[in-house]
């Protein structure tokens, strides 16, 4: 089976043929160098934006909850495979059901290389809360703005600007149903994880008081597992109490993760700088 | 580890940090992330006008109002069923028809080769094929129907109102609002209903509305409520209502088995699994226009074919084991038969009979070849020739040639509903619970509702001398 090639439409760049190609890979993503995360409010079309991507034909349907468990893709963007993971869709990371533990399991310890939050234009507000809690979590975020067609026949103008000002992290106005916006969006994932775009993410403060223990925290776990990317999140979680994060902890599953990211990172630039791409 | 911190240090390191903060803490965090949320939002928004939103308000003002809201809800119901019906019957009879004739063309060309034994040719044709034949001409063509319809909706947004609608019923039993959407999804396949329930946050909730999926019907068990329907009770009225009869009729067993889910879900709320209904917020998500290939794509390829598959895989061997056990000699009569006769005076006190138990015993793998099975040991070995294709012929052979009344057909409906779920489903409740003990009790609970159900009509029907 060939994969499919497609040039997606896009009014940035139609000089530039490397830019819109992309390259669904179905299911085979046994082979490939980044892994990207796909979270997002229910009805969102986060599925319709990953069967967009791989090709693939999992089942879209408008109700939330649809997604309940996570699904894998493949795509490839400017000659780098990309494995992609669609999460259940939550509004929140913090309670304790299934869906969300699933998504938030996977953001936290998959270690995915850039997670794309995909939102609904038409109800931002709501949206933001998870943007913001994904960002808790970590840093290499790219926000997709999505359902751009219907906001507009709503006379909703979203002005993506000001929210990736606001945000600290790229966002990116997109139609996954008509793949508008969507080659800016690869694009923008990519220059996200090579770190062309620096990330920032705007992060709420809380009390003092809260600031200085989770101040006190986060030295201490980030010399039990150097280079963790997201100690300030896990400080926060331990303050809460949270089981599985303790568990993570104890078990070494966080130092695991750690090294096999770093693994993975010198196994990408050995790979990049022997074919002569990036 | 080379550092000398532990976990364990900074777990203890984290407790004794919890104990100076303010207890609230973790709700103000969330608070400001709200906050904050809002504020960004309102930077980035500007609105116009709001004229498509306001369209989808109103309608949403109709259909999730206390007073049209459950009406509505029924009427499409009743609209599904009834193209459902209408539609199945016609095509049913044409596939019937054509299928049948195939078997006989195969098994007069076995015949006339003249070196193939008996059993051979029929093992094949009367066994096998037959039952191939059955379960696609009984379940093709109302899943044709039913699912492009009810995948329409889903697609249009209409499904998370009706959560909204039935939100307060479930919460009067105890159980999550969110139960009807898992029950929808049991419309279609009640081990996708089981898959689906992981949306409930509430374990307790959550095992209730595992326990309680079995009581809609699936795809595979609408043919059978179809059938029975309209042969038995839509035949007592004219013709020109026979449509709309046997749709009325199968909304209604439909709606048994919703009030056996609400109470059900009470009981279990009340007993085992006792608790409060949790809150929940439901986005009421706007209405989109349905796309059609993709509907038909979803419908048709991952849901009919899908579920016709996995019939065909058990109807297969289903068939071939009714025609072993019809053509092994058992004293004067053949193996099934008599195996009917030794579970007739149980099936009879709940007003079946002996075929109809040992039909739903060799279905237990799928539902949906119950009819074909039943058909096959009521024809017996020799003479299934020609299946019967049209109402009257199944009218005339369940009636005349097997002593059903009325009460035969109606409790065959309530057993449908009612009995033990698939094996595929309990395999997935296992899988779901992790737990053997959760899926012996939902088929311990559907089975028992079912024989107390069957049992209370027969004994009422006999004692008002209705039968």
């Amino acid at each position: 089976m060939t994969n499919t090639k497609i040039n997606l439409p896009t009014e940035h760049c139609e000089t530039c043929p490397a830019f819109t190609q992309l390259e669904q890979m179905g299911i085979k993503v046994g082979d490939f160098d980044r892994v990207v995360a796909l979270a997002g409010n229910p009805n969102t079309g986060k599925s319709t934006l990953f069967n967009a991507l791989t090709g693939l034909k999992q089942h879209t349907g408008n109700w939330p909850g649809k997604t309940v468990t996570r699904a894998e893709g493949g795509y490839q963007f400017n000659n780098v495979k990309y494995k992609i993971v669609d999460l259940p869709g939550t509004y929140s990371l913090l309670s304790a059901s299934q869906d969300e533990e699933v998504a938030r399991d996977f953001i936290l310890f998959g270690q995915p290389s850039c997670t794309i939050v995909v939102t609904d234009a038409t109800a931002l507000e709501r949206n933001l809360n998870l943007v913001m809690q994904v960002m808790e979590i970590t840093d290499k975020v790219v926000v997709a703005v999505n359902l751009m067609d219907e906001a507009r026949r709503k006379g909703i103008e979203v002005d993506t600007r000001s929210l990736a000002r606001d945000l600290g992290v790229p966002a990116i106005p997109i139609t996954a149903r008509s793949g508008e916006g969507v080659a800016t969006l690869l694009a923008t994932i990519s220059d996200v994880i090579e770190g062309n775009i620096t990330v920032k993410p705007h992060r709420v403060e809380g009390t003092p008081e809260f600031q200085k223990a989770v101040n006190e925290l986060v030295p201490m776990i980030e010399s039990m597992a150097p280079g963790i990317p997201n100690a300030r999140w896990l400080a926060i979680r331990l303050l809460d109490g949270d089981a599985r994060v303790q568990k993570a902890i104890t078990s070494g599953e966080l130092g695991e993760i750690v090294s096999r990211q770093s693994r993975a990172d010198v196994q990408f630039s050995r790979k990049m700088s022997v074919e002569g791409r990036q | 580890m080379e550092n000398n911190i532990t976990p364990y240090d900074i777990i203890a390191k984290a407790e004794a940090l919890r104990n100076n903060l303010s207890t609230g803490f973790r709700d103000e965090i969330v608070k400001s992330i709200y906050s904050e949320a809002e504020s960004i939002a309102q930077r980035a928004i500007k609105t116009a006008s709001d004229k498509k939103y306001d369209l989808d308000q109103k309608i949403d003002r109709l259909v999730t109002s206390p007073w049209t809201g459950l009406p509505i809800m029924l009427i499409l119901l009743g609209v599904i069923i009834w193209l459902t019906v209408s539609g199945a019957n016609v095509v049913s009879e044409a596939i019937a028809t054509v299928l049948f004739a195939v078997g006989d063309l195969g098994r007069n060309f076995f015949n006339s080769l003249g070196f193939i034994p008996w059993w051979v040719t029929g093992f094949i044709w009367d066994g096998v094929y037959l039952g191939l034949a059955w379960v696609i001409s009984v379940m093709l063509p109302p899943m044709m129907i039913f699912f492009p319809a009810f995948t329409f909706l889903e697609d249009l947004g209409y499904l998370p109102r009706v959560a909204f609608n039935m939100d307060w019923l479930f919460k009067k039993a105890g159980a999550h609002g969110k139960q009807s959407l898992t029950m929808a999804m049991g419309f279609g396949c009640n081990a996708a209903g089981v898959v689906a329930t992981r949306v409930i946050d509430s374990p307790r909730e959550r095992l209730i509305a595992i326990l309680t999926n079995n009581f809609v019907p699936c795809n595979g068990r609408f043919p059978t409520l179809i059938m029975l329907a309209t042969v038995f009770v839509a035949s007592a009225f004219p013709a020109a209502l026979t449509s709309f009869v046997a749709a009325g009729t199968v909304v209604g067993v439909v709606l048994i088995g919703v009030a056996f889910t609400f109470l059900m879900s009470w009981l279990l709320s009340r007993t085992v699994l006792k608790g409060e209904a949790s809150a929940f917020t439901l986005e009421l998500p706007p209405y989109r226009k349905p796309n059609i290939g993709r509907i038909l794509y979803t419908s048709i390829i991952d849901r009919t074919i899908f579920v016709l598959w996995r019939a065909m895989q058990t109807a297969a061997p289903a068939g071939a084991i009714i025609w072993i056990l019809a053509n092994i000699p058992y004293g004067d009569v053949n193996l099934a038969r008599a195996i009917a006769d030794w579970l007739n005076p149980f099936g009879l006190l709940l007003g079946l009979d002996g075929v109809i138990l040992l039909a739903y015993i060799i279905a237990i793998p799928a539902n949906e070849i119950v009819v074909p099975t039943m058909m096959m040991v009521y024809m017996g070995a020799g003479m299934m020739i020609d299946g019967p294709s049209s109402s009257g012929a199944i009218f005339d052979l369940l009636v005349n040639g097997n002593g059903w009344t009325m009460l035969t057909a109606v409790n065959l409906m309530l057993f449908a509903l009612l009995h033990n779920p698939c094996a595929t489903t309990v395999i997935t409740i296992y899988k779901e619970t992790k737990s053997w003990k959760w899926a012996t009790v939902s088929v311990v609970i559907t089975l028992g509702t079912a024989f107390l159900v069957t049992f209370l009509t027969a004994s009422i029907a006999r004692l008002f001398g209705w039968v």
